[in-house]
């Protein structure tokens, strides 16, 4: 397999993991809402602070920790951008 | 003064902007207590703030081909993420987002978590390939992955409907807030709106709307965020309302059981004379709705605005103008950032200001009162006088109950601060909020319209052999018409029949996501495939929201029709974006695979480094 074939592979599976982490807090968790209601978080119904905070507040840490791992892998495999490109 | 070390000096021409625009916020608050009117302080925020806009575009000028689409390319990954979020947030999120949680409660806030999710898409489905690729606009992709001038037509198409069906919508903010806040009527309004848009984007293009979109990001989260601090520590939530609300949000669940959550019939509410798109609150603030329906219909709105978002090519098109594939990666998570900043205060600033109604033991509770003491109030009169406010006394007994007061949505961002008895320097902050936010995002849209149509139509198909000066020039005579276009629908007020704004997203999820996503993802897909694909997906979806909504099926066929599974005119991507997908897979597997020099570009194209696609063009 090429360096090319194998970091897309990486790349591929990072895709998946990201998209998995991303259907939980956009979709699963709210499948189960009023369960979820009756436990609480920060003095909030747990999925009313999910929907109104939790799961925003997710996105955003996926985001910065999928660009920061993606980096990683475009670096073992040889094709990370020059920091002055 | 554009040039070379600007880049560089951003963070502190933008602090030294920021510090100004606070020097500013203080010197109103000088003229206020010396006697300057209301009136004359909401003249002065909205003038001063769009003048900044109007000299950032001026200074922003260029008359070169990758600074007008792409803004040279060089926009830092930071500065990319704010004016993103500028982008992204529009008049309507900035006046009616908290109001939508007012009313909506719990099932509203699907819209939160659909239009924060859909970056997770962005991130990891597109914007690193489009930015690799080297494209001036999003049908500038489509175009040159499947070959072919009929599939990039068919692309712009798409784009056409969803940005322009948006972009009235925008127009019509700024002219509601211009009006408002210059004393001036709607339709006189609209025009000022435009103006100032056109007066960011025409002369510099991406570039200019790039440096005024940050600015504008600036006023409008110091707009939002300022109320909703000063309001929580001031009505007792906390200094931090954020984390500090969960005895707000339980007291207003008591206050729900104690005032109990009526609905008036329609009927009813005609019989009394409610002036349209005034509300009241029927639903509960926190609770979720019992039932597998009402899990489907929460589900399937974040769905349609998630996937609406990744294929919103005004949003898209940001990306294009970080300097690296991996600074387009993190751009998109600093936008998103950006945007959590305000989408996370707007149920904060909407439990605020319901409790602040709806609480009998703090003084500015009206549930509950006689009708009489609420209609003396200062703010209830004002508010009245625009229609903006209305009391029905159904029962007849005097009291205001929690279904007699309407009220409209923006009402809560626009009127709050004074109804907690802040400074009305805040109210001419807001005002200046409203007006950055609104004519961000209309900058954005206008500039992707006429982006794809000078570059996709014109130069691409039309005229290929046009010099740069004409190619410019063509873009800004389209900029202008097309602002004019959109002007001049929201000033008849037609907006109302052309909908909402999620149908944007609708659209662009119908027609664009699976064509760019299987774009890069899947090497397979064909330039036969993508066309069949756009025109089912787009035909469907659009099919499918005149059989649904009943405006237009009343129209048509005189009938009314109940949504199939529930999918109403919001959802109708539901239907468009699957019919696309089954319609490119099967149409693409059918014809022969793409040339080889197609599948080599593709496998360019996923890979950060080396030259990109497309160059300068």
């Amino acid at each position: 397999m090429s360096n090319k074939d194998a970091y897309w592979n990486k790349t591929k599976n990072h895709m998946i993991v990201t998209l998995v982490l991303w259907f939980f807090f956009s979709l699963v968790i709210f499948m189960f809402g009023s369960e979820l209601n009756t436990m609480s978080f920060l003095g909030y119904p747990l999925a009313y602070y999910m929907t109104a905070q939790g799961s925003l507040l997710a996105f955003v840490i996926i985001l910065f920790w999928t660009a920061n791992k993606q980096e990683k892998i475009d670096e073992e495999h040889g094709f990370s951008e020059r920091e002055d490109d | 003064m554009f040039k070379g070390d600007f880049v560089k000096n951003l963070p502190k021409i933008y602090g030294t902007y920021t510090g100004g625009f606070l020097v500013f916020i203080i010197l109103m608050a000088i003229a206020e207590q010396a006697g300057v009117s209301a009136k004359n302080i909401g003249v002065m925020f909205v003038a001063f703030t769009v003048l900044i806009y109007a000299l950032i575009g001026y200074l922003s000028r260029t008359i070169q081909v990758d600074a007008y689409y792409v803004a040279g390319r060089q926009v830092p990954t930071v500065f990319n993420g704010m004016a993103t979020a500028a982008d992204w947030m529009s008049g309507a999120s900035f006046v009616a987002l908290a109001g939508g949680v007012y009313f909506g409660g719990y099932t509203y806030m699907a819209f939160l978590v659909g239009w924060t999710g859909g970056y997770v898409l962005v991130a990891t489905l597109m914007a690193p390939y489009l930015r690799k690729f080297g494209c001036y606009t999003v049908p500038d992709f489509i175009g040159t992955r499947y070959g072919g001038n009929l599939v990039r037509a068919c692309a712009v198409f798409v784009l056409f409907i969803a940005s322009f069906t948006y972009v009235t919508a925008q127009i019509n903010a700024t002219g509601t807030i211009a009006s408002r806040a210059l004393g001036i009527p709607f339709e006189l309004g609209v025009w000022v709106g435009l103006i100032s848009i056109l007066i960011c984007s025409m002369l510099g293009g991406m570039r200019a709307v790039t440096w005024t979109q940050v600015a504008q990001y600036i006023v409008l989260i110091i707009a939002y965020l300022l109320p909703v601090f000063w309001i929580s520590s001031k009505v007792g939530g906390g200094v931090f309302p954020h984390l500090m609300l969960g005895d707000e949000v339980a007291r207003l669940g008591e206050l729900e059981q104690q005032f109990g959550l009526v609905k008036n019939s329609a009927a009813d509410i005609k019989a009394a004379g409610v002036p349209g798109g005034l509300k009241y609150i029927s639903g509960s603030h926190s609770g979720v709705p019992e039932g597998g329906m009402a899990v489907w219909k929460y589900l399937s709105l974040a769905i349609c605005m998630m996937v609406g978002t990744a294929s919103l090519p005004h949003i898209l098109m940001r990306y294009f103008t970080t300097p690296t594939v991996r600074s387009a990666r993190k751009s998109v998570a600093w936008s998103l950032f950006f945007i959590f900043l305000l989408y996370s205060s707007a149920p904060m600033l909407a439990t605020l200001s319901k409790l602040s109604l709806m609480d009998p033991n703090l003084p500015t509770g009206i549930i509950g009162k006689s009708i009489s003491e609420v209609q003396s109030l200062e703010w209830v009169q004002r508010w009245s006088e625009v229609k903006q406010v209305f009391i029905a006394d159904f029962n007849g007994d005097g009291i205001l109950q929690l279904n007699e007061w309407f009220m409209r949505g923006d009402v809560v961002v626009l009127a709050t601060p004074e109804v907690a008895g802040l400074p009305f320097v805040i109210s001419g902050l807001v005002f200046a909020g409203g007006m950055a936010a609104a004519m961000s995002t209309a900058d954005g849209l206008v500039l992707a319209i006429s982006n794809a149509l000078s570059h996709d139509i014109y130069y691409k198909i039309i005229d290929p052999k046009a010099d740069t000066r004409k190619r410019l020039l063509v873009a800004r005579v389209l900029l202008v018409i097309i602002g004019a276009a959109g002007a001049y629908i929201a000033s008849f007020r037609l907006t109302s029949i052309l909908g909402s704004v999620a149908w944007a997203f609708d659209f662009a999820m119908s027609g664009l996501f699976f064509p760019l996503v299987l774009g890069v993802w899947w090497k397979r897909a064909t330039r036969q495939g993508a066309i069949a694909g756009i025109i089912a997906g787009i035909g469907s979806g659009l099919f499918y929201l005149l059989w649904v909504f009943p405006k237009f099926s009343n129209a048509i066929w005189g009938v009314t029709n109940t949504p199939f599974l529930g999918i109403d005119h919001l959802r109708f991507g539901l239907i468009g974006a699957p019919i696309c997908l089954v319609v490119m897979v099967v149409v693409s597997l059918m014809t022969k695979e793409p040339s080889p020099t197609i599948q080599k570009m593709v496998d360019d194209t996923r890979i950060p480094t080396g030259k990109p696609i497309l160059g300068k063009q």
